[in-house]
């Protein structure tokens, strides 16, 4: 008779080996956080923004409104020949503004379009100006740069919190739903192992990459964009592990059933999607209507992402974010409950 | 000798298709005991019915005296499960395999021990992935010793195997039941009931249409000789009904099958009827009669290509 590990052990081992072994599965869950910090690294680095195109028809003053846009730095005057031209850069989304002088200074414009009003306002402030209007109160610009309220600072927490649900529901999925296919977790149940314990290193194995994932995803964003981390890393630690366990629980209960890859990839579709969507990863959830914000604050994701920026951004400690955590420990412990009842072995 | 496996009435359909239809089976303490059928004749229900993966739709099941739904964990602990065609991970190695598929029982058996006892050493370190068919199927059949199981179950253990993978696993498996264990196999291949099997169940439709050792199966036939032949021009089986000593005549191909008592009676009437007819012989052999030909007696059909 021989000595034997503990099963819950060996199966955590297993299914990290597993893991590590599959460099597909590395590059979805290391490098595509890191692709995606960079990619945001161009479009967030610390410049003005690029000037709004304006067009302008040439005609007796078209001199003159070009050279007092180019002056305003905020517009960038491009001329037209006639009417017709302009109008159909405009409509091809190449100008924000048309600006026409006749009689009257004419703007078109498509009201629908921000860029198109702000184009209306700078151009207009910059000719009335160049024409001798005098301000009757001045006014100057305090441009905010402060470190932890810039779009870069809202957006990393979010992201984190999105990557956690993605490896979570993904990573679990599919291995799931694979190894329903090929028998070998039928095989398994043929045994006497427990079945908890299997579902359990599924959620327990998430841990190692877990280091990974978030230590690269935090590390990019402080050392690239100075992202702040106010509060404790401890407490950081029992978030984002807390949101892990949540989503792997999630992930366990979305193939809790299905038999193909493909039933597996529309059900974690239809959990992931309306989360992008509502629990504000990209923009504050707090935009949507009233109405909906009990279903949304309720979203896991939401929950993870309030904490995860709550802890960052605004410092606070365990006791100040306890409802976002009871929320995502009430999904985790749920879902996978739920999953070990429903669980189909073959 | 105790029941080691035994199940009465046993009933699972599949809406419209009767995959076990009525089973009654008892595997004695001890012994190798094969289900022999074709594709599709319910072999693979009825074994997942009795390791308690397939719930029947009616019968009872008892294993070691005991019942799957009062003694799940138990059982599991004391039985040895190889499904078909089970694709282990590809990513570990067959060391790790055999170490995790260990971690789940309580007493078994040390993966080096599996490994030597089921020619796998060399390829310890080796991913499952990388392996040959048959060892593959040695390393799902060192997963079910894992648990050094008073039963072991296998489901077509040797399809798809070259002969000689066939015949290394056919030792391992005699070598298990030489110490005293029980075996459930479930196969295809008369040659593999033969040759390892105590006691043969010949399943077709989800029946058991005959039961007994190989020999006495094959000595029901009361015809232990198959005389196999062609002729040009064929001959009528009106011809060959005169012939003495003749039991079952079949035609197939344009290949004659007569079941024979005797050879050295029936063989010289049948070239003398031959040549009265004017039929020239293309070719003739003899064969001892198999499980092959007790499944077509019994059935007007042929084990394979069904």
């Amino acid at each position: 008779m021989s000595e034997r590990q503990h099963p819950l052990a060996a199966l955590t081992r297993t299914r990290i080996l597993e893991f590590v072994r599959e460099p597909e599965a590395l590059f979805w869950v290391f490098a595509f956080p890191i692709l995606m910090a960079v990619v945001l690294g161009f479009a967030f680095r610390d410049r003005p923004p690029d000037p709004v195109p304006v067009g302008v028809v040439e005609g007796s003053v078209s001199k003159e409104i070009t050279a007092a846009l180019a002056a305003s730095g905020t517009v960038k005057p491009a001329g037209y020949a006639t009417v017709a031209d302009g109008l159909e850069a405009l409509r091809t989304g190449k100008i924000a503004l048309l600006v026409e002088q006749t009689d009257a200074l004419t703007y078109h414009l498509d009201a629908t379009r921000p860029d198109a009003r702000i184009a209306r306002l700078e151009a207009d402030a910059a000719i009335q100006r160049a024409r001798g209007r005098l301000d009757p109160s001045p006014a100057h610009e305090a441009l905010v740069h402060e470190k932890g309220s810039r779009y870069i600072d809202f957006l990393l927490p979010g992201i984190l919190g999105l990557n956690l649900m993605g490896t979570g529901i993904w990573g679990i999925g599919f291995s799931i739903v694979n190894a329903r296919l090929k028998k070998t977790l039928k095989l398994m149940a043929a045994t006497p192992m427990r079945k908890s314990d299997y579902l359990l290193a599924q959620m327990l194995s998430r841990f190692v990459f877990l280091i990974g994932e978030v230590g690269i995803i935090l590390a990019f964003g402080v050392a690239a964009f100075q992202v702040p981390i106010r509060g404790s890393l401890v407490v950081l630690g029992v978030v984002t592990v807390l949101g892990a366990l949540c989503f792997a629980g999630l992930g366990l209960l979305t193939c809790a059933r299905a038999r193909t890859l493909e039933a597996a990839n529309g059900l974690m579709n239809l959990i992931m999607v309306p989360m992008w969507l509502l629990s504000g990863v990209f923009f504050s959830s707090a935009r949507f209507p009233k109405a909906a914000q009990p279903v949304i604050q309720a979203l896991p994701l939401t929950a993870l992402n309030n904490a995860l920026r709550a802890v960052m951004l605004e410092g606070r400690s365990l006791p100040a974010i306890g409802t976002e955590l009871a929320v995502i420990a009430a999904w985790g412990i749920v879902s996978f409950a739920l999953a070990l009842k429903i669980f189909r072995w073959q | 000798m105790n029941a080691a496996i035994s199940c009465t009435g046993l009933k699972k359909h599949y809406g419209e298709v009767k995959a076990v239809d009525g089973l009654d089976l008892e595997v004695r303490a001890g012994e190798c005991f094969g289900m022999l059928g074709p594709n599709g004749a319910g072999k693979t229900t009825t074994i997942e019915i009795l390791e308690g993966l397939t719930v029947p739709d009616s019968g009872e099941v008892t294993i070691l005296g005991r019942h799957w739904g009062s003694h799940e964990r138990e059982l599991r602990e004391r039985l040895g499960i190889s499904l078909q065609e089970t694709r282990l991970t590809e990513k570990l190695t067959v060391f790790e395999t055999l170490s995790l598929f260990r971690s789940f029982y309580v007493r078994g058996r040390d993966p080096g021990q599996l490994m030597a006892d089921l020619s796998l050493e060399e390829k310890r370190d080796a991913r499952v992935g990388k392996l040959s068919g048959g060892q593959r199927q040695r390393l799902a059949v060192a997963c079910a010793l894992a648990g050094d199981p008073e039963i072991l179950f296998l489901d077509e253990p040797t399809t798809g195997l070259d002969p000689q993978s066939r015949l290394q696993l056919w030792e391992r498996i005699a070598a298990y039941k030489a110490a005293g264990r029980t075996v459930l196999l479930t196969t295809h291949y008369m040659e593999e009931a033969e040759r390892l099997c105590d006691r043969v169940a010949v399943v077709d439709h989800g029946k058991i249409i005959a039961q007994g050792s190989p020999e006495e199966l094959i000595a029901r036939l009361h015809a232990p000789h198959i005389i196999e032949f062609s002729t040009d021009p064929a001959v009528s089986d009106e011809l060959l009904s005169r012939i003495p000593g003749i039991g079952e005549r079949r035609k197939r191909d344009g290949q004659w099958f007569l079941a024979a008592a005797s050879l050295a009676r029936s063989v010289p009437a049948l070239l003398a009827a031959l040549d009265g007819a004017g039929a020239k012989l293309v070719s003739l052999s003899t064969h001892q009669a198999t499980l092959e030909d007790v499944f077509i007696s019994l059935t007007g059909r042929e084990l394979r290509n069904e």
